[in-house]
């Protein structure tokens, strides 16, 4: 499965920011609330996170050591 | 397209400013779309408008002689940018990039001192937006001059790692500025110089501990 942006639909209010600043069109507002829709593969730039001011998107990343 | 009272009213510049204020500061307010990744203001540059974003977000940053990228703040609807060299007369200080397609509200520099000598409510106003981004720089120049933000950045992923769980951690930007005590905005950068170090390895939505004795030694600089 696609990794991709979790959304908190909670604290969503439907602004659409997120949706304008996505570069690889991968949200779209629905019943005004923010999802994610099949797209090509979210590049992670975490811009979506960054513009919401709500606090709604995480682009969490997942921390890996190094090969042991 | 024309430029909409609703949003106009709500742009703190002109919050408490009546109707009839407002119709004729709107005549001096001219429209300017971006597309995605457009520079529309660049840093040194003499600034010739104040903007106000109608719609979308614009990136303010600062480019270092080495062509690295200091994001100074996101500017989100109803907020303004480029305030600062339209009121002190200098050139702008940073540049500002549309981060998705955007729509914008200008007036431009004569038609900002017009509005401000005929509505001194806005001119009230303005003092209170500097006065609040004066707070928010200072912040960041705090974070950047006087705390070792890179070691505290490889100090979180360093303690991730050495956990006894099995679970790779998870963590945003935001809870690792929060972690670090620090603007998301600092993070970014510390993770890319992280990166440049060669102690991490940025791969989409993974932080990978390329050299772990590196990322222990960023770690060991005093904070």
């Amino acid at each position: 499965m696609t990794e991709r942006p979790i959304i908190d639909a909670e604290k969503c209010d439907g602004c659409g920011l997120c949706v304008t600043v996505c570069q690889c069109n991968a949200l779209a507002v629905v019943k005004n609330v923010v999802t994610f829709v099949e797209a090509p593969e979210c590049d992670w730039c975490t811009d979506c996170e960054a513009v919401c001011h709500t606090g709604a998107i995480a682009c969490p990343f997942e921390i890996i050591g190094p090969p042991s | 397209m024309t430029v909409q009272l609703d949003l106009l009213k709500r742009i703190p510049y002109f919050s408490g400013v009546g109707l009839a204020d407002l119709e004729s500061i709107k005549k001096l307010v001219f429209e300017r779309s971006a597309d995605r990744a457009e520079t529309i203001v660049f840093e040194g540059e003499p600034a010739s408008s104040l903007y106000f974003v109608a719609s979308g977000a614009v990136r303010i940053f600062k480019t270092s002689a080495e062509g690295k990228e200091q994001i100074l703040s996101i500017v989100r609807p109803e907020e303004s940018f480029n305030d600062v060299p339209i009121f002190d007369g200098g050139s702008n200080p940073a540049s500002a990039r549309a981060m998705g397609p955007v729509l914008l509200y200008g007036i431009k520099r004569n038609d900002v001192e017009a509005i401000l000598r005929d509505h001194p409510q806005v001119a009230l106003n303005v003092t209170k937006v500097l006065a609040s981004r004066v707070r928010q720089l200072v912040s960041l120049v705090e974070d950047l001059s006087f705390r070792h933000v890179i070691s505290r950045v490889a100090k979180i992923l360093f303690e991730q790692i050495s956990g006894e769980t099995d679970r790779a951690p998870r963590l945003t930007q935001q809870e690792m500025a929060a972690m670090a005590g620090t603007a998301r905005e600092v993070v970014g950068r510390s993770l890319k110089a992280l990166e440049e170090r060669g102690a991490i390895k940025l791969d989409r939505h993974r932080i990978v501990i390329t050299d772990k004795e590196a990322l222990q030694k960023i770690t060991e600089v005093s904070s």
